[in-house]
């Protein structure tokens, strides 16, 4: 069984959380117990029917304001697949929410309340499911059963929105017709909807590939831990752990590593107590060099023939999510694959406005929940591919050194000018 | 060449990740032990991926006093397997130092007293990292807790003011005094648990799987006869053949009927079950829709 990733968006009231708990319902991830509790609480609040999105309000100050205001994730499995869902709040000052909760998904669910049609912020979220390079998009157009099950209507929807994800960059896009209260279109084909000739909503979930979504070209394998027993048994053994970020090793393959450029090749790869013929990702491995190099948490195994650039000068996007906003010349500690470093915004360079993609020039600073583009200066070089080719290589965290907190996430565009 | 992981492969290599993560960042990290299926698993984790080297962390025991034998067993007996140490921190001791006052009645658990033994017993130790065995899909707040979580100086945790995660990258970072909960299992699910305990043969404690003992109903769980447990005059002790779906607190931890005695037999029950593991058998956390969070703020596990 796979597993596939995926993250949801939708404006306050698309139905959202109706529609994950129809999920959970309809493929039996709700318990006996859990339904009680929701049918009670509809009818302690008066609904008169059963209010399936209170299956998934977690947080009790959520519950007092009725919104979903951080993420969530939620499991669910078919015989086919397990699926994890990033739950991720509407609002627009949550757009922290729906970067974090879209940067493991694989696959990106938006909703629209087919009344209501395109917004601005259903614009948002597509904008911001393609800067974290989610290759699926599929817009579920909600509320169906509220504009009679109208074709006219979802294909205006579906232009509309084709239109705008035309300047994106979205590798497969597909629109649903659902009724996410009565269940149309989610596991089975609505008798409503005979117009509609697509997969259900499950179906798709459970069907698309997502094979090729890994780069299994470019060896990349940050060391995270260097494991040396200092036992009778494993007297010599000196082994470099870590997750393989992207590409494939095999024992005999000639490394390079970085910084230090040494060159090896592969003795062997553990997992545990088995050898392993080839380590892809995003397994955990640990890799057994046949020279003794000095090698560190930090450094990066490749290949000679197949380097990431090596640099000190970042340029990348950045999604800023502290109230403390990003400025030039600021400080903060970065967090890169397994290095960390201190780096200085060094140029803002515009601001992205997402709703309409301009590039506004002349910012001072990045406010929380806004996109823009720095170019950063390291203490010290990074191993970096483009965020596009590589989403491990290519991604970073920004600390704030004062407070600890995580205020930004960035993705790199490649190197920047040395200023 | 197979290039697509199996769910389990890339659970199991997502946790190992972040146990490297954590024995590299951190000074004093400590893994939370129970004794549990979810801490078994989680042990194993550990064991993987630091072989052939020995686990590079102790473990920790919160013990109420009101313990199965055969999870002590199985206990002691991990320990010595492994090589590590095992700091046990007893809710006995809080008692007696005046930390924490028993609760009183029939219904008397020792549940709650736990946070206090937990967090005297983090600072004391000077622990920087805790991991625990909990998982997103067994209750409403933890579905939005963090892999790494951070507890400010009086060990809460403040749900609505936690630190975005993105990707792989963990922000492990904090003051000295603060600590951070790491959740190796974030992902699993119950049923991932149980296919893992069976592909990798996880020993687990005797009680998981279906055997003969004496049981009381009390509030529609079955709860056995023990040491620890007052029974009313209305309860009525019978023989049955149970299991435990997770293991606490003894006088509290509830078993349901079952005759599975091997972990596949247990799959097929744990698949066709229609109450979540908690509500089915866990007095203590069926206190109020916001029980958990509520003591998940306060520093529980
Ligand atoms: N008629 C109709 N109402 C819906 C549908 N989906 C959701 N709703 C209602 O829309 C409201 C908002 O839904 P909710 O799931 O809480 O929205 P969220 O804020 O996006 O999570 C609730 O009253 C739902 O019952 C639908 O398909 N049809």
């Amino acid at each position: 069984m796979e597993m596939l990733r995926f993250a949801t968006a939708g404006s306050v009231d698309d139905g959202k959380s109706t529609l994950i708990g129809r999920l959970l319902l309809e493929t039996k991830q709700i318990f006996e117990d859990q339904l009680e509790a929701v049918e009670r609480t509809s009818q302690d609040r008066g609904f008169d029917y059963t209010n399936l999105a209170l299956l998934t309000d977690g947080l009790r100050s959520e519950r007092e304001q009725g919104i979903t205001i951080d993420v969530a994730y939620r499991y669910f499995a078919t015989p086919r697949r397990k699926f994890i869902i990033a739950d991720t709040p509407g609002h627009t000052q949550y757009t922290r929410n729906m970067v974090t909760g879209a940067s493991t998904a694989d696959l990106a669910l938006v909703l629209i309340d087919a009344r209501k049609g395109v917004l601005e912020q259903s614009r948002r979220h597509s904008v911001i499911a393609s800067l974290l390079r989610v290759n699926h998009l599929v817009l579920c157009v909600n509320k169906m059963d509220l504009v009679d099950f109208d074709e006219e209507r979802f294909e205006e929807i579906c232009a509309e929105f084709s239109e705008f994800a035309g300047k994106l960059d979205i590798d497969d896009l597909t629109f649903i017709p659902v009724s996410a209260l009565n269940g149309d279109n989610i596991v089975t084909h609505s008798p409503n909807t005979p117009w509609y000739e697509g997969s259900t909503l499950l179906h798709h979930l459970e069907h698309v590939y997502t094979g090729s979504d890994r780069n299994f070209i470019d060896a990349r394998f940050p060391v995270q831990y260097v494991i040396r027993p200092m036992s009778h048994d494993y007297h010599d053994y000196r082994g470099y752990a870590g997750e393989v970020a992207s590409g494939t090793f095999r024992p005999g393959d000639e490394v390079l590593v970085l910084p230090s450029g040494f060159t090896s090749r592969i003795a062997g790869i553990d997992m545990y107590e088995e050898s392993l013929s080839e380590a892809f990702p995003p397994m955990s491995v640990s890799i057994r060099l046949e020279d003794e190099i000095d090698i560190s948490r930090g450094d990066m195994i490749c290949r000679p023939n197949n380097l990431p650039t090596t640099t000190q000068d970042v340029d990348a996007m950045v999604c800023w999510f502290n109230e403390r906003p990003l400025q030039e010349g600021n400080i903060y500690s970065i967090k890169h694959t397994s290095r960390s470093v201190r780096a200085k915004v060094s140029t803002l360079n515009y601001r992205l406005n997402v709703n309409t993609l301009h590039r506004e020039e002349g910012q001072s600073k990045l406010e929380m929940n806004e996109i823009g583009r720095i170019s950063l200066r390291t203490t010290a070089p990074l191993f970096v591919d483009e965020y596009r080719r590589n989403r491990t290589t290519g991604s970073l965290i920004i600390i704030d050194e004062a407070t600890s907190e995580t205020v930004g996430a960035a993705m790199v565009l490649g190197t920047a000018a040395t200023p | 060449m197979a290039t697509q992981l199996s769910n389990l492969a890339e659970l199991e290599a997502e946790s190992i990740h972040i146990f490297r993560e954590v024995a590299a960042e951190f000074e004093r990290p400590v893994l939370l032990f129970s004794g549990g299926k979810d801490s078994a698993v989680m042990l194993r984790l550990a064991e993987k991926a630091f072989w052939p080297a020995r686990i590079p962390f102790s473990l920790m025991h919160v013990d109420t006093g009101h313990n199965f034998d055969e999870v002590l067993d199985y206990r002691d007996r991990r320990v010595s397997e492994l090589g590590v140490t095992l700091v046990v921190a007893s809710v006995q001791e809080s008692i007696d130092a005046g930390r924490v006052v028993e609760e009183t009645g029939p219904r008397a658990s020792r549940n709650r007293l736990q946070t206090t033994t937990l967090l005297d017993a983090i600072t004391s130790n000077r622990f920087d990292a805790v991991f625990g065995g909990g998982r997103r899909d067994e209750e409403k707040a933890r579905a939005k807790e963090r892999v790494f979580s951070f507890r400010d100086e009086f060990g809460q945790w403040d749900p609505k003011n936690q630190r975005p995660e993105l990707w792989n990258l963990y922000n492990g970072r904090h003051k000295q005094g603060e600590h951070i909960r790491i959740f190796p299992l974030s992902n699993w699910t119950e049923l991932d648990i149980w296919q893992y305990v069976a592909d990798d043969k996880v020993e687990l404690p005797s009680i998981y799987y279906a055997h003969q003992r004496e049981v009381f109903e009390r509030d529609g769980m079955l709860i056995a006869v023990n040491p620890f447990v007052t029974i009313a005059d209305d309860e009525v002790v019978e023989t049955r053949t149970v299991r435990f779906r997770t293991v606490g607190d003894a006088s509290c931890t509830g078993a349901v009927e079952s005759g599975a005695t091997t972990v596949e037999e247990v799959i097929l029950e744990v698949a066709a079950a229609r109450i979540t593991e908690r509500g089915a058998t866990r007095a203590d956390d069926r206190i109020s829709e916001a029980g958990m969070e509520d003591r998940k703020r306060e520093g529980y596990f």
